[in-house]
C-alpha cells in the first residue's frame, strides 16, 4: 500500500525525522488559510498524488506568500502527467504547502529489501534529486550501502559511517545519524516495504531534512497496523481493482483488449504472455484463486466487461485441487445469469476435464473450447479481432 | 533417489485441525505419504479424523512419532513462528505452505534457517512431490509420473502445467518442487540445483521463474560456474507484465527497471539454457533436450 508524501512526513515527523514545517490542504481556501501560519519570503506547494515525477510534470510550484492562492487554483483539479502517472495522468486532489528550505546539498536515503541477502538494506548517496534507478544503473558505486542485522535495528556506528560517505562534516553528522537512525524506526514499526527520500537536503543551517518522502508498506503486515489502513487513498486506485480486491480476486488492468481468468499468479502471468505471443494484447491480469466456483467466476466477468476495451476473454484453469467439472458448472452458471456480450474461450485442464468438456460442449450456451493452452491462445486472439468462432 | 522427499520421510502437519490442513493431510495420506502426527497447540492427546495422533508442540510430536520433517498449514500472522519451532525440533524439511506471512517476520526465520540444519521451501508454495513416494503440499499428485526430470518453480498452476505437459509426453519426475512466491524463501534455485546435480535420478531439470528479484540470473551463473551438465529448460512468467505492479504473488515485481522477465531470459541463454518463448513448449523442449544428450 501506498500512502501520499504528506501522510508519509506526518509519520516522520512523529517519528524524530526533521521534515519542513507544512500542512496538507483539500482547498484553495485551506492553502491561504494555513500558509499564513507559516514563516519565510517562500512556501512550496506541491501536488499530492501517488507518483513520482511530480516536478519535472508541473506539480510542484515555489511561491511567494501571497502566490499561494494561484499556485492552489493551479494545482488543484489539474491532471498532472508524469513518468510514472502513464498518458491519461492523475487528478490533482490534494496539496501539501511547506516552507521552503535553503539548500546546501541534495543526497538520497531509501530503505529496501536486499533480496539476495534476505536482509533489509539502508542506502545512501549523493545523487539526491536524481532518478535513483539510473544511478544504480549507470553509477552504482556511487549508492553506499549499510546491511541491518536481522532481529536488530540500524547501529549508531552504521548511520555514522553512512554520514561520512556522503561526506557530512561537523554537526551534520550528528544531525544525519539521529534522523537515519529515526528513518529506521519508522521503516521497523510500520512493516515497511520500502522507503525513499529523494531528495534529502542539507540546509545551509547544516540541518538534515527529508524534502520528500515515498512509503509503501508490506500489504501482508497491514493487519498489525490498522492506523495505516486508514491512510489508504483509495480513489488514487484503479476502481475495478477495488472491486476485485472486495471478492479476493487479484486484477491488475492493462491496456490490451484480450481479457483472461486464470487460476494462479504464475500461470496468469503466462496466459498474458502466450497470448501476446499469438498476437494479441492482454486486457488484464486476474488470479481467481484456488476457488473457480459460479460466484468467483461471475465476479470475474463483471470485473473484466467494466473493461470496455475487452473483445474476448479467455478462461484457462489447471484443475487440481478445484473440479474443472465444478469450474465448468461455475462458468455455464455466470454465462446464463449476466449477458456476455464477447466471445468467451475456455480451457480446462486438470482434475475432471474431460467430464468438463462435455458439459461445455452438451451447453447451449456459446463457448469456444480450446484443447490447449496454445490453442486457447490462438483462439481468443481470433475471436478478439473478429474472427469466426 | 529423489530430492528432499523419499521413502524415510516421516511427516508432521503443523495446523492439522484446520480447514487447509485438514484437507491436505487427507490428501497427502491417500498419495502415499507417510504423515505419522499432526499439531495443533491446544488440541494436544485428541486424534484427527485420520486417526493420526495430535500434539501441543512440534517437539513433543517429533519425540512421540520419530517425525523428521514438517508441513505447515498455520495462518500467516502465526506461521514465521511455526517455522521457528519446526527449526528448534530440527526437522530436517519443513515445508511452508502458508500464504501472505510479513516480510519483515521472515527476515529473522532466514537467519535462523542459515544457522540450522533443517531445509525450508516455501512460503507462499505449493510443496514438494517426488512421484510415487509421497507429497508434502497441496498440488495434486494424479498428473505427476515418477521419472528422472526434476521441476523447480517460483509458481503454483503453472508448475502442474508444465508437469501436465512432461506427463503427458511420458517424461516422468524425480522431485517436484514449487519454491513459493515470496520475496524471501527458504530454497531457492541454486539450493536445489546443487541438489539435482548429486541425484542420480535426476537427468534434466525444468526451471520456471517469474519477474522479480535475480535468483534466475544468479541461477544461471551457478550453473555455468559449477558446471551442472544436466540439460535444464527454463521458462519466465510474466513477458507482458508492467514495471511497478505486484503480479499476485508478492515477490513478482518489476521495481526499479530491475527483475524484468527479458533479462531473466537472457541471462538464461547467454548460459546455453534452452528458454521456452511460451509456456505451451515446455514439455515439447524438455523432450528435445534429453534427446540431444
Amino acid at each position: 500500500m501506498k500512502i501520499h508524501e504528506y501522510q508519509g512526513k506526518a509519520l516522520f515527523r512523529a517519528a524524530g525525522v526533521p521534515v519542513p514545517r507544512g500542512f496538507p490542504a483539500f482547498s484553495v481556501q485551506e492553502c491561504v488559510e494555513g500558509a499564513e501560519k507559516l514563516q519565510g519570503n517562500k512556501l512550496v506547494v506541491k501536488a499530492q498524488i501517488h507518483a513520482g515525477g511530480r516536478g519535472k510534470g508541473g506539480g510542484v510550484k515555489i511561491v511567494a506568500p501571497d502566490a499561494v492562492r494561484e499556485a492552489a487554483e493551479a494545482l488543484l483539479g489539474m491532471t498532472l502527467v508524469t513518468h510514472q502517472t502513464g498518458p491519461e495522468g492523475k487528478l490533482v486532489q490534494r496539496l501539501l504547502v511547506e516552507e521552503a528550505s535553503d539548500i546546501a546539498r541534495e543526497l538520497y536515503a531509501g530503505i529496501v529489501l536486499d533480496r539476495s541477502t534476505s536482509r533489509y538494506a539502508f542506502m545512501v548517496s549523493t545523487e539526491g534529486g536524481m532518478e535513483i534507478e539510473k544511478v544504480a544503473a549507470e553509477s552504482p558505486e556511487k549508492i553506499i550501502k549499510e546491511w541491518i542485522t536481522p532481529g536488530q535495528d540500524l547501529k549508531v556506528f552504521q548511520a555514522r559511517k553512512l554520514a561520512f560517505a556522503l561526506g557530512l562534516t561537523g554537526v551534520q553528522v550528528k544531525y544525519a545519524i539521529k534522523t537515519f537512525m529515526a528513518l529506521w524506526q519508522v521503516f521497523k514499526q510500520y512493516d515497511c516495504s520500502l522507503i525513499e527520500i529523494n531528495p534529502l537536503v542539507v540546509t545551509r543551517n547544516d540541518e538534515v531534512i527529508a524534502l520528500d518522502s515515498k512509503i509503501n508498506f508490506d500489504d501482508n503486515a497491514l493487519f498489525r497496523h490498522p492506523e495505516i489502513l486508514e491512510l489508504r487513498d483509495l480513489s488514487e486506485e484503479e476502481k475495478s481493482e477495488i472491486e476485485a480486491s472486495r471478492y479476493h480476486l487479484n486484477y491488475i488492468k492493462l491496456e490490451g483488449d484480450v481479457g483472461c481468468m486464470v487460476n494462479g499468479a504464475g500461470l496468469a502471468m503466462a496466459t498474458m504472455d502466450i497470448i501476446k505471443h499469438c498476437g494479441g494484447e492482454p486486457a488484464n491480469f486476474l488470479d481467481v484463486g484456488g476457488v473457480a466456483n459460479a460466484e468467483t467466476v461471475a465476479h470475474g466477468f463483471n470485473i473484466i466487461l467494466s473493461d470496455k476495451n475487452v473483445k474476448a476473454i479467455l478462461i484457462n484453469i489447471f484443475g487440481g485441487i478445484v473440479r474443472c467439472d465444478r469450474v465448468a458448472q461455475g462458468v455455464i452458471d455466470a454465462m446464463g445469469q449476466l449477458k456476455v456480450s464477447v466471445p468467451v474461450v475456455v480451457r480446462l485442464e486438470g482434475t475432471n476435464a474431460v467430464q468438463a468438456g462435455e458439459m461445455l460442449q452438451g451447453s447451449p450456451l456459446e463457448f469456444i473450447v480450446a484443447k490447449n493452452l496454445e490453442d486457447a491462445a490462438e483462439k481468443v486472439v481470433l475471436a478478439s479481432k473478429g474472427g469466426s468462432k | 533417489m529423489s530430492i528432499l522427499l523419499n521413502e524415510d520421510t516421516r511427516l508432521i502437519v503443523q495446523g492439522i485441525t484446520g480447514k487447509e490442513g485438514a484437507f491436505h493431510t487427507r490428501q497427502m495420506l491417500d498419495y502415499g505419504t507417510k504423515v505419522v502426527a499432526g499439531v495443533t497447540p491446544g488440541k494436544g492427546g485428541q486424534t484427527d479424523q485420520n486417526g493420526l495422533p495430535i500434539f501441543n508442540t512440534v517437539q513433543a510430536a517429533t519425540d512421540a512419532t520419530g517425525g523428521n520433517s514438517s508441513v505447515i498449514f498455520v495462518p500467516p500472522a502465526f506461521a514465521a513462528d511455526a517455522v521457528l519451532e519446526a527449526i528448534a525440533a530440527k526437522m530436517q524439511l519443513i515445508v511452508c505452505i502458508s500464504e501472505g506471512i510479513p516480510t519483515a517476520d521472515m527476515v529473522p526465520v532466514k537467519l535462523a534457517l542459515n544457522n540450522s540444519e533443517s531445509r525450508m521451501v516455501g512460503p507462499n508454495c505449493p510443496g514438494v512431490i517426488t512421484p510415487g513416494v509421497g507429497k508434502i503440499g497441496i498440488m495434486p499428485g494424479f498428473i505427476h509420473q515418477p521419472g528422472h526430470v526434476g521441476v523447480i518453480s517460483r509458481s503454483g498452476t503453472l508448475t502442474y502445467e508444465a508437469v501436465h505437459q512432461l506427463t503427458e509426453r511420458g517424461i516422468g519426475q524425480s522431485t517436484c518442487i514449487g519454491v513459493g512466491g515470496d520475496p524471501i524463501i527458504g530454497s531457492n534455485f541454486i539450493d536445489l540445483l546443487k541438489l539435482y546435480k548429486d541425484d542420480e535420478q535426476t537427468e534434466g531439470v525444468v526451471l520456471i521463474g517469474e519477474i522479480g528479484g535475480s535468483a534466475e540470473e544468479e541461477a544461471a551463473n551457478w550453473i555455468v560456474e559449477n558446471k551442472f551438465t544436466k540439460p535444464v529448460v527454463a521458462f519466465i512468467a510474466g513477458q507482458t507484465a508492467p514495471p511497478g505492479r505486484r503480479m499476485g504473488h508478492a515477490g513478482a515485481i518489476i521495481s526499479g527497471g530491475k527483475g524484468t522477465a527479458a533479462d531473466k531470459m537472457a541471462a538464461l541463454k547467454a548460459v546455453g539454457i534452452a528458454v521456452c518463448e511460451t509456456p505451451a513448449v515446455i514439455g515439447e523442449t524438455m523432450e528435445k533436450a534429453l534427446a540431444a544428450r
